[in-house]
């Protein structure tokens, strides 16, 4: 990217959408987040915006590479340093700006409001310490107890997501467990403070399928006991259609639709968003027919186009040329970006 | 025999076992036995495509690893085009390789990264002393441009593709030799669903021009229903039932297959429908229940009757194979396999 000031640009154009629900417990405005490569600096994140209330689940959808691990990791200030950082917007959680705020706050934060889960429940977790004490280790950095009671409390915690005989499981360490006991134990701690957002990145995608059902419902069922909020970061519409309220589409760093998850999948928009629904093999298809695909690839980081990234895909020239779609709301909360090609049928009257 | 093939069996295993030894303490004794695989028999027919499901840790690698005898089964017959080649050595199956190939999940672990694009799919012909270095050449143009590779793929390495592309290179590498059967160990497990769809047509075109049949193994019910002919469901070391792919997703008998097809994610919010959420994992093949594996997981109070019980595969429709268990089937099917 060559422009001036990309961050500021951005934010700009992103400020034009409507505030987005006054008193949600998230929200995140023009979020840019970059990293620093030989090739320059890189925009993996380019102007995401979405809120999430209390209580609601929103889902991140979209291929590998479109910044969906790094818009989660933005908003708590994990991206790797030096090389990643955020150049602008704004991540408001109750009313704070995350981006402000002091380490130490930030410290707080992180696993005592804001829980997080990440793919690989290996390498979240020690090799070398019991599950006991790596649990027990949320209690006693945010709640100050002392060992005991920390190792009681987390006893109490694995119980909580259902993992059989818990006082003898504690004593374990990360190798005895299977797949899906070593993420229940990771829930455990990313749940053990009681956050009001549970941040999950890919929570079920080394897991089975009859485990990744068991995982999703646990987390629905503390979510709905808690009141807690959750973002939900997953390749798998599947997944997404049956656990979200709502739904960001993200593609090349760019959020491209967000909507409510039943009206996403019944009025899909954009172009991009219908080919991955498209692209899925679903029972009622002929079995052996042919599946739809998107064709092109992904333009890489340092090529990527300052106007409609998806007709950048598709090799096409947006009507909008180098401009930079706008979102648009086309019906009460969902939100498309406006370019006229990607966008067919209504979306491009209401354009 | 279970269910072969409509169009005649290019491969059988009959029976087969697998078993692996554990070994402990100081002097490495033997102290137990992993079942893998635990007496299985499936027919592949010509130009078939047999998918192949289950939790991870039921067999499902093992028994794809022992179709092509690339494990020696402990007991059973693996017979291929009407050889046997259970007992084949290394040397003797060799010019059977050429027949038989696999395409793995991970494409960046199955590619050697110091080789190039051209020299990981020339190596089969080298080895199987086909054509010269000119003939080899050609061929190789015409893999990479048969497998939607761009032609100057061949002097790249395979890091310098994306994942789909990569699989691309390890499909162009298995179909070198013009294989008869093409083992398929989660192939799209790893990708992107538009590039999962992609591999998905380019497999389907190339069976469909080829007759190759497919022994194709993944974890998303969805995709394997859309490629198989017919479906086994493995658990424990075991097939549990076996039908064709429309009668596994519209008719399944076995409490085990209803519960894999209920956890499936189906992308649609609007749909309501009731999940078997199954507790626990698949319990350890190494101290397996006496009884019906699957019965002793959920708890099934008709348990104590299967231990010592046979419970084989009954048809209990044409060509529906379904493991002869009071625990995992409806009364109405029992009554039918007895």
């Amino acid at each position: 990217m060559k422009d001036g000031d990309p961050a500021k640009a951005t934010v700009r154009q992103i400020y034009q959408e409507h505030d987005p629900g006054g008193d949600a417990l998230l929200r995140v405005q023009g979020l840019v987040s970059a990293f620093d490569t030989e090739r320059g600096l890189l925009k993996a994140v380019d102007g995401v915006s979405f809120s999430v209330n209390r209580g609601q689940t929103l889902g991140i959808v979209g291929e590998s590479g479109c910044g969906k691990s790094v818009t989660a990791m933005s908003l708590i200030s994990l991206l790797p340093r030096p090389a990643g950082k955020v150049l602008g917007g704004e991540v408001i959680f109750k009313g704070e700006d995350l981006q402000k705020v002091s380490e130490t706050r930030l410290h707080e934060v992180r696993g005592g409001e804001i829980g997080t889960i990440f793919q690989e429940p290996m390498t979240a977790l020690n090799p070398v310490h019991r599950i006991g004490r790596q649990v027990s280790e949320v209690f006693r950095l945010h709640k100050k107890m002392d060992k005991k009671e920390a190792w009681e409390a987390a006893i109490e915690a694995l119980r909580m997501t259902r993992i059989p005989s818990p006082e003898v499981r504690v004593g374990d360490y990360p190798h005895q467990l299977s797949g899906g006991m070593r993420q229940r134990v990771v829930i455990a701690m990313a749940l053990a403070c009681q956050p009001d957002l549970l941040i999950a990145d890919e929570p079920t995608t080394a897991l089975d399928v009859t485990v990744q059902a068991q995982i999703l419902d646990l987390i629905q069922g503390l979510q709905a006991e808690m009141g807690m909020a959750a973002i939900l970061i997953t390749h798998d519409l599947g997944v997404i259609a049956e656990n979200c309220d709502l739904v960001v589409v993200m593609y090349a760093g760019r959020v491209v639709e967000r909507a409510p998850v039943k009206e996403l999948f019944a009025n899909p928009m954009h172009a991009y968003t219908r080919g991955l629904l498209n692209s899925i093999p679903r029972l009622s298809l002929p079995p052996k027919s042919e599946l739809n695909t998107i064709p092109g690839m992904v333009a890489s980081l340092s090529e990527m186009a300052s106007g409609c990234r998806f007709c950048q895909r598709l090799g096409r020239r947006s009507s909008l040329g180098d401009e930079r779609p706008e979102l648009r709301e086309v019906s009460p909360g969902h939100w498309v970006e406006a370019c006229p090609e990607c966008c067919g049928g209504e979306a491009r009257e209401s354009v | 025999m279970s269910g072969v093939g409509t169009r005649g069996p290019l491969l059988s295993v009959e029976d087969v076992k697998v078993h692996f030894p554990v070994r402990s303490g100081l002097m490495l004794r033997q102290t137990g036995q992993v079942k893998a695989v635990d007496g299985v028999s499936l027919a592949i027919g010509e130009g078939e495509t047999v998918g192949l499901v289950g939790e991870s840790g039921c067999g499902k690698s093992t028994l794809a690893k022992a179709v092509v005898r690339l494990l020696k089964p402990n007991a059973g017959s693996v017979v291929f085009e009407g050889a046997d080649i259970t007992h084949l050595s290394p040397r003797a199956l060799r010019p059977l390789r050429s027949d038989m190939q696999m395409i793995f999940q991970d494409p960046v672990e199955s590619l050697n990264p110091r080789q190039s694009v051209r020299q990981i799919i020339e190596e089969p012909l080298i080895i199987h002393r086909q054509g010269n270095a000119a003939t080899r050449r050609r061929r190789v143009d015409e893999l990479l441009e048969r497998v939607g590779l761009p032609a100057n793929s061949g002097e790249k390495f395979s890091f310098e593709f994306s994942g789909g592309q990569r699989q691309r290179i390890g499909i162009a590498r298995a179909i070198a030799l013009n294989p008869k059967l093409i083992v398929c160990d989660e192939p799209v497990s790893a990708l992107d669903v538009s590039v999962q769809s992609q591999i998905i047509n380019l497999l389907l075109e190339l069976q469909r021009e080829m007759g190759i049949s497919y022994l194709f193994i993944a974890h998303d019910l969805a995709v394997v229903q859309h490629v198989s002919d017919r479906v086994a469901v493995m658990y424990l070391g075991k097939i549990v039932e076996l039908a064709t792919a429309e009668a596994i997703y519209q008719r399944p008998c076995h409490a085990y297959t209803k519960a894999l097809l209920s956890a499936i994610p189906e992308a649609d919010p609007a749909a309501e429908r009731e999940r078997i959420l199954l507790e626990g994992d698949v319990p350890s093949p190494i101290n397996p229940p006496e009884g019906s594996a699957f019965g002793h997981r959920i708890s099934h109070p008709r348990y104590k009757e299967t231990v010592g019980m046979d419970l084989g595969l009954v048809e209990i429709e044409q060509g529906h194979w379904v493991a002869r268990d009071p625990c995992c089937l409806s009364e109405e099917d029992w009554k039918k396999v007895q």
